[in-house]
């Protein structure tokens, strides 16, 4: 029965139970430590370190308002954040990825594979992890803004083979702008970096619009932000 | 009837985790059933908010893996620490506040979920002052389980404790660390890691509320009820040891593979990968410890169901701690992610694993806690045959599915043009999803034969008073 008795450390975990939660908590900790923290601090994690043109000069400094397409990364405008905040409630990311990997095929039917430094303004992040609709990081510019909302009100009217459920009540939902200011600042204590005159912004953008207005607008931005140079190795 | 256990042990609150895990089951099952018949004929949503696929799906995910999941661990940890300690639990009345607790955190998400109200990290969508009250009732019942470990009367700890334990531990660094988030209302909150991190943040939570909440913690009862159902040693101690300590520490790496090919640093994700291929050698080892601890006596398998249910899990266990590393090889991952090929890998470990290993130990103890034999014995065979079978046809048809959608997305024609539409790739899926959402509902039939079954026994035990008697009986004939 030799081999049935423990030695040494493992006689003595078995036999002390603090032993045996110290040690435990120790070795269940060290691979989430090796994984995740480097990712907070090597600045290869993020495109823009070596890239700087991807991402908006104006982020925290300017308002908003005066980004324009094709200027780079930036946080989202009032409208969009309310958009991005539907999205999240009806669990669009259960079945739609925003990540797109650097395959042929993937280019082709997608865009450009996306970039950590596209999302690093994303709390939390809408990466996804099934694709039982089609990945929607670049969706931005794609169909027109009517089509997306005959899309959203009734998917098989537009697309036959669709499952997607339809969302009608995203028309009848108003804005809250005074909710939509306080998001945007629970966003900047999190790190989002606004402007003030970007909360003085919420009101204009989005009093009178619908929660569809906001879906619309998020989703017309995916992707859009940074203009990227095929020509670039942003990642290994 | 074991009067002797009855007084000596806090059985009462075994009892009832016991059977509000069974009530869980057919609840997620039932509304697993419901939103894969959603993908297969969309008109069930019914324009509804509060029935939409988005909202109900994370309802579907918390009921089996915190409502069944967690009454199951409860039940099963609580009983098990008591047998093997040979002392009674801690604190009856800090049991009671997990019990009630916790059924308060299910009720609250079968409340907040279908309206909308959600972080939105998968598997962990409730919002903050639920997860709060996770926390809470979490950490009593990890301190109710030590301190019953440290007031025991045997000399070592036994090694299904150690699992509890660790998935105890582990679930506490991952539900607080994921869930960090500063609240803008009542309702909603924003989760202080953005993009990348927040991904590799959410997969270490996500593949580890796997890898312990539903394996670590599963094997604690595994190690427990198999060789009590069988009347025998575990096989092997020492397989046991290095079975637990390589699974320790070696799925905690584990989360990064479900971000291969992401905007996550490469390293990370080999990394991932790297060590789930040498996860296979730990997994398989518990499971041949699991299995061969019926060496010399499989003749039991013949007529003992509930040990039929434990040794099909183990099988199932060791298929899909298989599968899993194969799924994580970069080559490999790059066809499946995305697809039906992961949720039917979840499922192969859901319903095979989890349910099963589960589902045996609850009528084990149901038996034990309400002092009665089941109701029906041919029930649970029936049982046992609709979980089996309605496991396979799930995992079958999302095999075909999830390997047919990988294909179809990257297939080109002649002219070096995408051979499909995304459009085409769903409508060939509809055959699968229809099929899958078959053999789930031949899982929920089999689900609810064992509620009734459970019902009618509690039942029958009441009407008998075999709780009362054992509670009230004198225990002088026993020490005699």
């Amino acid at each position: 029965m030799s081999e049935n008795e423990s030695k040494g450390i493992q006689s003595w975990v078995e036999t002390n139970v603090w032993g045996l939660v110290l040690m435990t908590a120790i070795v269940v900790s060290i691979g989430g430590i090796v994984e995740i923290v480097p990712l907070f601090y090597m600045k290869s994690t993020f495109e823009h370190n070596k890239y700087p043109e991807i991402v908006w000069d104006g982020v925290g400094k300017r308002p908003l308002a005066e980004w324009k397409t094709g200027d780079g990364i930036r946080p989202h405008r009032p409208l969009e954040v309310a958009g991005r905040d539907v999205y999240i409630r009806e669990g669009c990311y259960l079945c739609h990825s925003q990540m797109i990997r650097p395959f042929r095929d993937e280019k082709e039917r997608y865009g450009h594979y996306s970039l950590a430094s596209e999302s690093m303004f994303d709390h939390p992040f809408q990466w996804g992890s099934k694709r039982t609709g089609p990945d929607l990081a670049r969706v931005g510019g794609k169909y027109s803004d009517v089509w997306h909302r005959k899309h959203l009100r009734a998917p098989r009217e537009v697309v036959p083979e669709s499952v997607m459920p339809n969302y009608p009540w995203l028309d009848e939902n108003m804005l809250d702008p005074e909710a939509i200011e306080s998001n945007m600042r629970g966003l900047n204590t999190v790190g989002v970096p606004y402007a003030e005159a970007d909360f003085a912004a919420v009101k204009a953008e989005t009093e009178g619009k619908t929660e569809m207005d906001a879906v619309v607008a998020y989703l017309q931005v995916l992707g859009t932000m940074a203009k990227l140079d095929d020509s670039k190795a942003y990642r290994e | 009837m074991d009067a002797t256990a009855e007084q000596k042990y806090n059985l009462d609150v075994v009892r009832w985790f016991a059977v509000m895990a069974v009530v869980y089951l057919v609840v997620g099952a039932l509304v697993g059933v419901y939103i894969a018949s959603e993908l297969a004929w969309p008109v069930l949503n019914f324009d509804s908010p509060y029935l939409s696929f988005g909202r109900l799906r994370p309802l579907h995910t918390n009921a089996v893996i915190f409502a069944f999941g967690g009454c199951t661990l409860m039940a099963t940890a609580f009983y098990s620490v008591q047998r093997t300690c040979g002392v009674r639990l801690w604190s009856d009345k800090m049991a009671w506040f997990t019990f009630w607790g916790w059924n308060l955190v299910i009720v609250l998400a079968v409340i907040t979920l279908p309206l909308g109200i959600t972080q939105s990290k998968e598997y962990a969508e409730l919002e903050w002052p639920i997860d709060i009250l996770i926390a809470v009732v979490w950490l009593s019942y990890l301190f109710n389980f030590v301190m019953t470990l440290a007031t025991r009367k045997s000399s070592h700890i036994y090694v299904s404790n150690w699992f509890f334990l660790s998935m105890m531990i582990m679930i506490t660094y991952l539900h607080v660390v994921n869930s960090l988030a500063i609240p803008v209302s009542m309702f909603k909150s924003y989760s202080i890691f953005a993009g990348v991190q927040d991904a590799m943040i959410q997969w270490w939570w996500g593949h580890n509320a796997v890898g312990f909440y539903l394996t670590a913690g599963f094997l604690g009862i595994m190690y427990y009820f198999v060789p009590k159902q069988a009347n025998r040693p575990v096989y092997s101690y020492r397989l046991s040891v290095i079975h637990f300590w390589a699974l320790s520490f070696g799925y905690v790496w584990l989360g990064a593979h479900h971000l291969q090919y992401t905007a996550l640093p490469d390293w990370t994700g080999s990394l991932g990968a790297a060590i789930s291929l040498a996860m296979i050698i730990p997994s398989w080892g518990g499971a041949l410890n699991g299995m061969m601890t019926l060496s010399g006596a499989w003749d039991k398998l013949r007529t003992d169901y509930v040990l039929r249910f434990m040794i099909m899990s183990l099988a199932f266990y060791a298929m899909s701690t298989f599968e899993g590393p194969v799924m994580s090889i970069k080559t490999v991952n790059a066809l499946s992610h995305y697809t039906d090929w992961t949720v039917g890998h979840v499922h192969s470990g859901a319903l095979g694993w989890v349910a099963m290993v589960g589902i045996g130990a609850l009528y084990h103890l149901v038996t034990r806690c309400f002092h009665t034999e089941m109701y029906s014995v041919k029930l649970i065979n029936l049982h046992f045959w609709a979980a089996t079978i309605g496991a396979v046809v799930y995992i079958v048809s999302m095999w075909v599915s999830g390997i047919m959608q990988g294909l179809m997305w990257r297939a080109y024609d002649d002219y070096g043009t995408l051979a499909y539409t995304f459009a085409e790739s769903v409508e060939a899926m509809h055959p699968y999803y229809a099929m899958r959402a078959v053999g789930g509902g031949i899982f929920l039939f089999g689900a609810a034969i064992m509620l009734f079954n459970v019902i009618m026994t509690v039942r029958q035990s009441f009407a008998e008073g075999r709780v009362e008697q054992a509670r009230t009986a004198s225990l002088s004939s026993a020490t005699a």
